[in-house]
């Protein structure tokens, strides 16, 4: 990896490879407020990318990311990349990868879906289509393609 | 596949094979729906109506459906003096009712609901239309009428007219007959067209599809007329529908240059946009379509509960 202007971590997750702009989202995701008060969280934007261009980073310290939040992810920055760091080494990294069932990730856009309705239900999309991603809602059928607004 | 057991939410949970056994089911069931024979194929069993929205039209051709067979039916009629009204929700409704009967049959207001009514209950569970959402059934005797008609599904030239946006019937209809490849000819009111997503999923699955550009050349080579209703309470604004739902109307004029053998549906009530002169005329098969979703349901219940086709 190439040296940035923002410290290594000893332990925790590197998302790199994010698409330019897209940092804040992903921080979302994460969750940041949820985060050990004492983990520091730091962001590059607009980074030199030889594989996409211009680029976002995100690390942060001690947290490890869940597979729902890795689905999230893949949704919105599906370029990302993510490295597990241990010990300030890169012990794990993998590209983020959509599964064929997404499942408390996002909110149905149809308000009238009974995901939205007080059941004791989580909200459930299959891939309609891949390349460019649709979603098709698990209940009502509804096809979402902006997963920002419907960011659960 | 086999049907027995099995959650009816979605057309699209059939395969071209399971639709076929439907409707020759259902064919075999007509003498039984006109009561000219009678049948214990059901006897012993017994169906729950959950409907949370009124429908007279579909409970009761459940209810005679089930009692053609000899079975039984108990029903949550009136959702609002139901335990719903306490709050309760509809994964547990539902998970209660299916300890009751032998199947559930469901009507509800949003979207989905019979898809999160299946996961909760043990037993099978019809969707009899869940809001905007899907109506197998419905889609089946729409179905049923046509291959009664011709024989076959094969082939035919299906014009669609009316509220193609928002009709939920046509959007599941017009996915059966891509199965089959029909070929679907599309004549709407402006703002009413089919939406995007539906018509890509549509030639995705093999449909045929073309605009009408004149409603009278597109019935002349057609093989069925499918009318749909302008549903009134998709306009905020009493006007706009009035502007829309006077937009077309079919008359005896209107099927003048047509086959012989085209057949008129709607899937009903009416609100205005066929004539009722063209009821005496052999083209209008609306009303045997409404008869046909009682054998259409007989054969759904029997091969659902038992895997037979009475």
């Amino acid at each position: 990896m190439r040296e940035l202007k923002i410290t290594p971590i000893k332990n925790g997750t590197v998302i790199d490879h994010i698409g330019n702009g897209l940092a804040l989202e992903v921080l979302r995701i994460i969750g940041v407020r949820d985060l050990d008060k004492d983990s520091t969280v730091s962001v590059a934007l607009h980074v030199r990318s030889q594989k996409i261009g211009w680029k976002d980073i995100v690390k942060v310290e001690n947290m490890e990311l869940s597979p729902r939040k890795v689905n999230a992810i893949a949704l919105i920055a599906p370029t990302a990349t993510i490295a597990i760091i241990r010990d300030f080494k890169v012990r794990e990294k993998r590209t983020v990868d959509l599964p064929e069932r997404i499942v408390g990730v996002l909110r149905c856009p149809n308000p009238s879906c009974i995901t939205n309705q007080h059941e004791p239900v989580e909200s459930a999309f299959e891939v309609a289509r891949r390349r460019p991603v649709v979603l098709r809602c698990a209940y009502c059928e509804r096809q979402v393609d902006d997963f920002l607004a419907a960011l659960a | 596949m086999v049907l027995k057991g099995r959650d009816l939410i979605s057309i699209r949970d059939l395969a071209r094979e399971d639709i076929e056994e439907v409707l020759q089911v259902a064919r075999r069931m007509i003498p039984v729906a006109e009561g000219k024979r009678s049948s214990r194929a059901l006897a012993g069993r017994l169906l729950t109506l959950a409907f949370f929205e009124p429908s007279t039209r579909t409970r009761l051709s459940f209810e005679t459906a089930m009692q053609r067979l000899g079975g039984d039916c108990v029903s949550i009629a009136d959702p609002s003096s139901s335990s719903v009204r306490k709050g309760e929700s509809l994964s547990d409704t539902i998970r209660v009712l299916s300890g009751y009967g032998d199947a559930i049959v469901l009507r509800h207001p949003n979207e989905g609901a019979a898809r999160l009514a299946a996961e909760a209950s043990d037993r099978p569970v019809i969707n009899a239309g869940d809001g905007a959402g899907q109506h197998p059934s419905q889609t089946l005797l729409d179905l049923a009428t046509m291959y009664e008609a011709f024989g076959t599904l094969s082939g035919l030239k299906v014009v669609l007219l009316g509220d193609l946006r928002y009709g939920r019937t046509v959007h599941s209809l017009a996915h059966a007959l891509a199965l089959f490849g029909a070929e679907l000819v599309l004549s709407n009111p402006p703002g009413l067209a089919l939406p995007e997503e539906v018509r890509e999923r549509l030639e995705h699955a093999g449909a045929r599809i073309a605009e009408a550009d004149q409603l009278h050349r597109a019935v002349r080579d057609a093989d069925v007329l499918y009318v749909t209703r302008i549903q009134r309470e998709r306009f905020g604004d009493e006007a706009e529908y009035r502007k829309v739902a006077g937009s077309y109307r079919i008359d005896l004029a209107s099927l003048a240059g047509a086959k012989s053998r085209l057949i008129v549906m709607h899937p009903l009530p009416r609100s205005g946009e066929i004539a009722p002169e063209v009821d005496g005329s052999p083209h209008a098969a609306y009303f045997r379509q409404a008869f046909l979703g009682v054998p259409v349901r007989m054969a759904l219940l029997a091969l659902i509960l038992t895997g037979k086709g009475g």
